[in-house]
């Protein structure tokens, strides 16, 4: 018997709302999976089994709003499952399907104290009295009802949310529990979910950064050359030269790329790419680009475009808000010139790269207009220092000055 | 196809590809990604939805020329002829 509980989604959550179970008592699962959708600070995020298994029975009810670690649904395991039983709740990385895939040896696994902060096991969120379900208690503050007005129907008089639905004016019955997860965002739950991760970030981390200006002429002259032979379906975005022209440097300076948790740095040795995308209502997500040092560039282009695709629609998966481990943020075709960002807790290292810009250069012994772009490492002295991160910086430069090989 | 047929186009491809931007929030005269906030990845596949609707395949050195929703529509008349 396994309990699965609500996973840790990242470093800024706390909580998610339980808005659809794609499983049922009695279904088989298997890891990666996707069993419920949640709605956290950041979207709706789907998220995927870890287990192997039976659903015995689902412990969470729509609309509920749960803390990191509580039991969503219990899981009969196959027989030698008796030890995931025992294993901590709030432990998504460990778990994660891509280690399933790649199996690693167990050295690999982060222990249980690994464990992102903020992401211990607890109760499900509830208040003092009367006694209700947790759906209940969503759906009757939404509708502003007063549950010390009702009459419990359930268990021990408890109030259900059959007794909140009776309760509600007859023309808002009609609306699904699930509105509750509304298409735009809860911008100031995801201020402080990013205000959270932020502050901690500068807590804990003792940054350091290093700036370098690259010439980028020949990546943009190979770009645009490429481009005009391309319908628009196949053309490539500077983006994705930034991010797999990191990638390859994360690769060669492991001190980079991985997770810093209670026991010190785990370099990971795939690097999974945490790619910034804004939000026009404010705020940011960074999912992971699962191995991106080994996807060919059109590859890359390719998944960076359902990623954005999905961050829009709001549908990511556990696994890309927890996998990453080191981000990518650029600036766009306009704006700043340099990006100093904050690292996005478990990870040690974020690169910003500032708006590509024309600027005199110097080329053998003139002086020439060259595309350029100022790439920003903040890195964390925990775990390297400003030479490791030059030799990184000076990695980012050199693939981007043979786009071709990217 | 007339104009409003072009606009029309424009702006169900644009919502599709950005849902938290309702038609209505688009003016004529507003640009995509200075004023809307379109950023590099939308805009390309802006490109590609128009390009799979109209058959029409806009040349990155045109992008300046699609910037705004009247300049897009003016320019796509000419191209689609």
């Amino acid at each position: 018997m396994s309990i699965f509980t609500m996973p840790s989604l990242g470093a800024d959550m706390e909580a998610g709302t339980l808005v659809e179970w794609m499983i049922k008592a009695g279904d088989t699962v298997h890891r990666g999976d996707v069993v419920a959708v949640v709605e956290t600070q950041k979207g709706a995020i789907e998220i995927e089994c870890f287990e192997e298994g039976i659903v015995e029975t689902l412990d969470a009810e729509i609309g509920a709003t749960l803390d990191v670690g509580a039991p969503l649904a219990t899981l009969r395991t196959p027989a030698k499952g008796s030890a995931s039983a025992a294993r901590p709740a709030a432990d998504p990385k460990k778990h994660a399907k891509r280690e399933a895939e790649t199996p690693a040896p167990p050295t690999e696994a982060p222990p249980p104290t690994s464990a992102p902060m903020g992401a211990t096991p607890s109760e499900v969120t509830t208040g003092e009295i009367p006694a209700a379900s947790p759906a209940a208690r969503v759906r009757a503050a939404e509708r502003g009802i007063d549950l010390g007005a009702l009459v419990g129907t359930g268990p021990n008089r408890a109030i259900v949310l059959a007794d909140v639905e009776a309760a509600e004016p007859a023309a808002v019955k009609a609306a699904p529990v699930s509105s509750s997860a509304k298409p735009g965002l809860d911008m100031a739950a995801m201020r402080t979910a990013i205000a959270n991760a932020m502050a901690r970030s500068k807590r804990e981390i003792p940054h350091y950064y290093l700036t370098q200006t690259i010439d980028l002429q020949a990546a943009s002259d190979w770009l645009t050359a490429t481009n005009a032979t391309r319908p628009p379906d196949a053309r490539l975005l500077m983006g994705a030269l930034f991010v797999k022209a990191v990638s390859i440097a994360a690769a060669q300076v492991p001190q980079m790329n991985g997770h810093y948790d209670a026991d010190g740095f785990h370099p990971a040795k795939a690097v999974h790419a945490g790619v910034a995308v804004a939000l026009r209502q404010g705020g940011l997500v960074a999912p992971a680009l699962h191995d991106a040092e080994t996807l060919p560039l059109d590859d890359l282009m390719t998944r960076m475009r359902d990623l954005v695709a999905r961050v829009r629609s709001g549908r990511l998966r556990s696994s890309e808000m927890t996998d990453g481990t080191i981000t990518i943020s650029a600036m766009g075709d306009t704006g700043a010139d340099a990006m100093a960002a904050v690292i996005y807790p478990p990870q040690v290292a974020i690169v910003g790269f500032g708006a590509p810009v024309a600027r005199p250069w110097i080329v053998g012994d003139a002086i020439a207009p060259r595309m350029t772009v100022t790439v920003t490492l903040s890195a964390d002295h925990r775990v390297s220092d400003g030479r490791r991160g030059a030799k990184f910086l000076a990695a980012i430069n050199t693939a981007l000055q043979t786009p071709e090989t990217l | 196809m007339t104009d409003a047929d072009i606009r029309k186009a424009i702006l169900e491809e644009l919502t599709q590809i950005a849902p938290d931007i309702a038609p209505s929030d688009v003016g004529d005269g507003d640009h995509l990604q200075d004023d809307l906030e379109l950023d590099s990845m939308d805009f390309l596949n802006l490109v590609s939805a128009l390009h799979k609707r109209l058959g029409v395949d806009i040349p990155e050195t045109d992008y300046p020329k699609i910037a705004t929703l009247a300049l897009a529509v003016a320019y796509l008349k000419t191209r689609i002829g």
